[in-house]
């Protein structure tokens, strides 16, 4: 039983560091965080593989893929079925640092997961996402004021171009 | 105008790296392109935006629909067969199928146009900027942004000093909605404001309202661009969607003026 808890610890470290992440701006299913769910903890939440891995296009970011190793359980050996035990997988070096996961299992199935020992001491959302979320402006904004150098838009056409933000913004360096 | 090497270069304003940018009208829209590095005043440079250009000038002659000629419109019409087309061709038409499954069909280049034509035109833009950026990418140290039409690319500048992009307000496009900062990636928005209502639900065919403007960041720039013309044709399943692109951030402007921002982790 426990070796079956331990193999389940491990992966689950593995895959966490992987996939879904609980971050304070949006909210993501974290995998194998479903009581009593242990037939999911050796796949993917099922987000329609929608991962912008790009074709040729990108930067190639990989996902972090944190080698955990082996785990150590810290819980006792007796494995009851209905007991609740908590085991400590190993740190997993993911390269926004060390992270170490720490498994519930209740009633022989894992009914919570968390990450201890984040990157830096604590929860850096700005980390772990790889992208910053879009800060509004509170008000309208001059963009040469802001050092914005280039404007994403709803398609620019040429007509529209002239007199337009990015038209200074590229008048500004010609 | 576009770049020329007589022309004295304008100095940054704000110190730091040298900084250069040229915009040419290609394929009906502004295509920008500034680079921030030590070299960026160097010919070398210049030459290399030229072929970025004339590359692009090329993907414009292969994929336009509104030429005759082009390869796009003698698929079109039948006069060539998908088997014996162009490797670009093929290969674009592989995207298009791999973006269908992506996006739960929502990005639908078989069901985009009224006429049921094939149109891959919904990502050949970004398609092209992605293969005439590497004329850039070939020369180190030289970080660059390339805006083409609204969706912008990005590569880091030696200085760790990431883009800055701005958004634009779709209800008011002299407006900078919001800003994100960008080292490496891209930015790409998908709206109804500019042409009116030209994203359509694939299954149905109406065109699509209820999200006005989609701006997806993330490390690809066909994707983000994919991701984004899928939110609006979702409409405002789109604000539940976006939760499941790995890796990204943006925006939504919901047709009642509200935003839903997000940043999900990789």
């Amino acid at each position: 039983m426990r070796r079956i808890v331990i193999a389940i610890a491990s992966t689950i470290t593995g895959l966490v560091l992987l996939f879904s992440w609980p971050t304070s701006l949006n909210r993501t299913t974290a995998l194998a965080a479903t009581p009593g769910g242990t037939g999911g903890a050796g796949t993917t939440t099922g987000t329609s593989g929608a991962h912008a891995n790009g074709n040729g296009n990108g930067s190639g970011k990989s996902t972090s893929s944190g080698s955990s190793g082996t785990s150590s359980g810290s819980g006792s050996g007796s494995g009851t079925a209905t007991g609740t035990k908590t085991y400590t997988g190993a740190t997993a070096q993911t390269r926004y640092g060390p992270v170490t996961v720490q498994i519930t299992v209740t009633g022989g199935k894992v009914s919570d997961v968390q990450a201890t020992n984040y990157p830096n001491g604590s929860r850096t959302d700005q980390v772990i996402n790889s992208y910053a979320i879009p800060q509004l402006n509170a008000e309208a904004l001059q963009a040469g004021s802001a050092n914005i150098a280039m404007v994403s838009g709803a398609t620019f056409t040429s007509y529209g171009y002239l007199q337009s933000l990015q038209d200074a913004l590229d008048q500004a360096h010609l | 105008m576009a770049g020329d090497g007589a022309k004295a270069a304008a100095v940054s304003p704000s110190p730091g790296l040298p900084h250069r940018a040229w915009v040419e009208q290609i394929m009906g829209m502004p295509i920008s392109v500034h680079v921030r590095g030590e070299r960026a005043l160097d010919d070398v440079v210049a030459a290399a935006v030229a072929d970025l250009f004339d590359e692009l000038r090329e993907v414009e002659a292969r994929f336009s629909p509104f030429r005759e000629d082009s390869e796009l419109c003698r698929l079109q019409r039948g006069e060539v067969e998908l088997e014996h087309a162009s490797d670009d061709m093929r290969e674009v038409e592989r995207l298009c199928r791999t973006a269908l499954e992506r996006t739960d069909g929502w990005f639908d280049a078989w069901h985009s146009r009224p006429d049921g034509l094939f149109d891959p035109t919904g990502l050949t833009k970004t398609w092209g900027v992605g293969r005439a950026a590497r004329h850039l990418d070939s020369l180190p140290g030289l970080g660059y942004a390339i805006g083409a039409g609204g969706d912008v690319l990005l590569r880091p500048t030696s200085d760790g000093e990431p883009w800055l992009i701005g958004i634009e307000d779709p209800r008011d496009r002299s407006r900078v909605l919001a800003t994100v900062p960008v080292s490496d990636g891209a930015v790409a928005t998908s709206g109804t404001a500019a042409r009116g209502a030209h994203i359509r639900d694939p299954r149905t065919g109406a065109a699509m309202t209820e999200v006005l403007a989609a701006s997806v960041v993330g490390p690809s720039l066909l994707w983000a661009d994919v991701f984004a013309t899928a939110a609006i044709a979702r409409g405002a399943q789109a604000v539940d969607w976006v939760s499941t692109l790995h890796g990204t951030s943006g925006l939504l402007v919901l047709a009642d003026g509200s935003v839903h921002r997000w940043a999900n982790p990789v």
